[in-house]
């Protein structure tokens, strides 16, 4: 194509727009020969009118607001509009659940710390204790934030928090706990001695095989019964445990991988200078192998992060199970494709954040395995 | 030291020195703690139960599977009546859940297939598509797509009156899918009869064109042999049994359709949501699965000569799905794991079913332990099989 190209540029222009660099890219990519051209058109026509379709629905015929919960003017729209006065109304709900409306400074404040964590998580530089210790102040504001009765802060209990920082809360919390159960799992699995290494690849395989809704519904009605008597774990917490036992056998899998892929000379040279199992393991083999999987660690961070909305399940008013009921109300009911495109937005932004992360970790890591 | 009395000094020392720097004997003390812990936490786990369960009268057994279950299912592929016990209700429960699994995973593959074909055309529009579906898709959860398609098909569907119908008999409405099904005729049963003898033939026919090729070179038309036998015999078994051609028509009757063949909206919302939420990761599989194989073979099976379709029949595609096959059978599984995501939109599968089940009876243990056991047996089968199929694929080295 190049050649080609370099061909056509060096003629003299025979007229027409043949000259112009974006029409033999046109040229070449979109309309190289008769089928490829009506398939680009067929295509470019069915975008096009869908295109239009969502833009007029999402914008043209849109409703924004509307008085005192008067939803006559959206279901006059049949469809042709969206009702975006849910949204409007109710992002509030949406994003923070039923937390105390006068203190919702305070939900906002640990998104934010939140995001300023992860964001703080991506600088290399910071990747040794110093990183250890801006997560454990940032998750101590957080759970004063949240819990607040100190400090001036009223005291709000646990049943009364929801949305974003529920979802926030068990991704983050949930991979952070697994981690190190997936560590230990994988050195486990790999070990020499065969009554650790049975219980490893039972665990593991026992909690792949079965799905994660299976495991909220193990948390929510067996944990209770488990625990003796008169101690009792909320809801939330038990919802959490389940999310990291589940976790962990996955990122267990994953962390094995980057294990396998240490050669054995590492393995042996470690030995020969006379390192124990943990010096070994924690100074020579983990640092290596946790930086070949972090790819596929983002990808089950991702995959764990979108999990999280299963908790809905057992009634916890998470991201998703608040928009889902935002419209139990008659007045707004029937409008929820609304409410999940907004949600859907706010998942895709940290889903798709993570993974261009990812990919550009990806390209580095290669990048500095070429020499 | 061999003066002073035996009894006044420590007892001799072992043939075997029992000291924790001897890494056999550290590796067994490990063992037996890790083994003890784990058998201690579960000792206190159950004991707790036992307790538990005493204290708030809960039986336990599986006695419970024989009573009558008393709760109604939507959808069953077997007979089923709420007077029916809650161990028919499970079998109804575990028929759902391989149903839309199979189906999910034959849609989803086709589906993956084409957008993981279509990241890599030529064509930059189509390319920038199916690269643009891969990201939304991968990216959102699956539990708020399903909740999307369920609320765009109850919510913003039109109600059984006035049903969309993109095609004649094809209804879409607030109620499902409504779509025309052959009607009760033998001949459907001798045409379905000769479709399978159709593909045994094949297969017997592929078996021993191969060895013919091997032992002579003699190539034998396979394709055609196939497409005359599994579409030919059908057709002759209807031209046979008289070419009836009486199909049951959905027809709305008061305020809902009545016959022909309906796809709920639960289920319909299920399918849709795996099958466009899966087929995006299948895609990704594909793609990388043809990017691995080198483009050196491809231009040495040139150089000999094999047209286009031959290249890749033989030479592309069987070293693509080796590195295709693993990653894929994970999806299978995902699949059916996900399904479980049923209990969300409110389809009957195995884990709503027994849900219902568990809170009917109050015995949680059982019902979760049913679950989770169809679910082993299903990925431990399906794992199996990928296994077994990867391990015939895989490439044999001297």
């Amino acid at each position: 194509m190049s050649d080609a190209a370099a061909t056509l540029k060096s003629l003299p222009p025979s007229g027409g727009f043949s000259g112009s660099p974006f029409a033999l890219w046109a040229k070449a990519n979109l309309f190289p020969n008769w089928w490829s051209t009506v398939v680009t058109l067929v295509l470019a026509y069915l975008i096009l009118k869908f295109g239009f379709g969502v833009l007029s629905w999402a914008f043209f015929n849109a409703v924004w607001t509307v008085e005192n919960q008067d939803t006559e003017v959206c279901r006059q729209l049949k469809g042709v509009g969206a009702c975006w006065a849910l949204i409007t109304e109710k992002y509030r709900f949406i994003l923070f659940g039923t937390y105390p409306f006068q203190q919702h400074w305070r939900p906002t404040l640990v998104i934010g710390i939140f995001l300023a964590l992860y964001g703080v998580s991506t600088v290399r530089s910071l990747w040794n204790y110093r990183l250890g210790v801006i997560w454990v102040a940032g998750l101590l504001s957080i759970g004063v934030l949240m819990w607040g009765g100190v400090f001036g802060l009223s005291y709000v209990e646990q049943e009364r928090w929801g949305g974003l920082p529920i979802t926030l809360m068990l991704a983050t919390f949930g991979i952070a706990l697994a981690f190190p159960l997936g560590i230990l799992l994988a050195l486990g699995r790999r070990s020499d001695m065969p009554a650790i290494k049975a219980i490893c690849v039972a665990y593991i395989e026992l909690i792949r095989g079965v799905p994660l809704i299976s495991l909220l519904f193990m948390a929510s009605v067996m944990l209770p019964l488990f625990l003796p008597e008169g101690l009792t774990i909320d809801k939330l917490l038990r919802a959490q445990v389940a999310i990291i036992l589940f976790a962990g056998a996955y990122l267990a899998e994953v962390i094995r991988g980057g294990l396998q892929a240490i050669p054995k000379g590492q393995y042996e040279a470690a030995d020969a200078l006379g390192l124990s199992y943990w010096k070994k393991t924690g100074f020579i083999i983990l640092p290596q192998a946790l930086k070949i999987v972090i790819p596929p660690l983002v990808n089950t961070f991702i995959g764990m992060f979108k999990d999280t909305s299963l908790v809905v399940i057992i009634g916890i008013y998470d991201l998703l199970g608040a928009a889902k009921i935002s419209t139990i109300e008659p007045a707004w009911r029937g409008f929820s494709v609304e409410a999940y495109v907004f949600v859907s937005i706010i998942y895709f932004v940290f889903c798709f954040a993570m993974s261009k992360y990812s990919q550009k970790v990806e390209v580095e890591l290669s990048r500095s395995h070429k020499r | 030291m061999a003066s002073i009395p035996r009894s006044s000094r420590r007892p001799a020392p072992p043939a075997v020195r029992l000291s924790l720097s001897d890494p056999f004997v550290r590796s067994i003390v490990y063992q037996i703690l890790v083994v003890g812990g784990v058998a201690l936490i579960i000792w206190y786990l159950v004991s707790n139960t036992m307790t538990n369960m005493e204290a708030r009268k809960i039986a336990s057994g599986f006695d419970f599977l024989n009573r009558e279950a008393g709760f109604a299912i939507s959808e069953h592929s077997i007979d089923y009546s709420p007077a029916d016990t809650y161990f028919r209700a499970l079998v109804v429960g575990v028929l759902n859940t391989l149903l839309i699994a199979v189906l999910g995973i034959v849609l989803a593959t086709i589906l993956g297939t084409v957008i993981g074909i279509g990241r890599l055309a030529k064509n930059w529009l189509i390319a920038k598509v199916c690269s643009v579906y891969v990201e939304v898709m991968r990216n959102l959860p699956l539990a708020v797509q399903l909740f999307f398609w369920y609320a765009m098909i109850i919510e913003n569907l039109p109600g059984p009156r006035q049903a969309i119908s993109p095609l004649p008999g094809v209804f879409l409405s607030s109620r499902g899918i409504m779509v025309p099904v052959p009607g009760d005729d033998p001949a459907y049963g001798w045409m379905l009869i000769a479709c399978l003898i159709g593909v045994v033939a094949t297969l017997l026919i592929s078996r021993w064109a191969r060895a013919r090729q091997a032992a002579t070179g003699q190539q034998f038309p396979m394709m055609r042999a196939a497409a005359g036998l599994i579409l030919g015999l059908p057709l002759l078994a209807w031209l046979a049994g008289g070419a009836p051609t009486t199909l049951d028509w959905p027809e709305l009757r008061g305020f809902n359709f009545q016959g022909g063949g309906s796809m709920s909206p639960e289920f319909a919302a299920l399918l849709l949501g795996l099958v466009t939420y899966t087929a995006a990761f299948i895609a990704e599989i594909v793609r990388s699965g043809i990017l691995a194989v080198s483009h050196g073979q491809t231009e040495a099976a040139s150089a000999l000569g094999l047209r286009r379709s031959l290249n890749l029949r033989l030479v592309v595609l069987p070293q693509a799905l080796r590195v295709i096959i693993p990653p894929m059978i994970s999806q299978y599984l995902n699949i059916t794991k996900n399904s479980s995501l049923a209990v969300l939109i409110g389809y009957p599968d195995i884990v709503s079913i027994a849900n219902t089940a568990l809170n009917q009876t109050g015995q949680a243990i059982e019902g979760i332990a049913i679950i989770m056991l169809v679910y082993l047996t299903v990925s431990l089968s399906i794992a199996v099989f990928g296994n077994w199929y990867n391990k015939r694929l895989a490439l044999v080295e001297r």
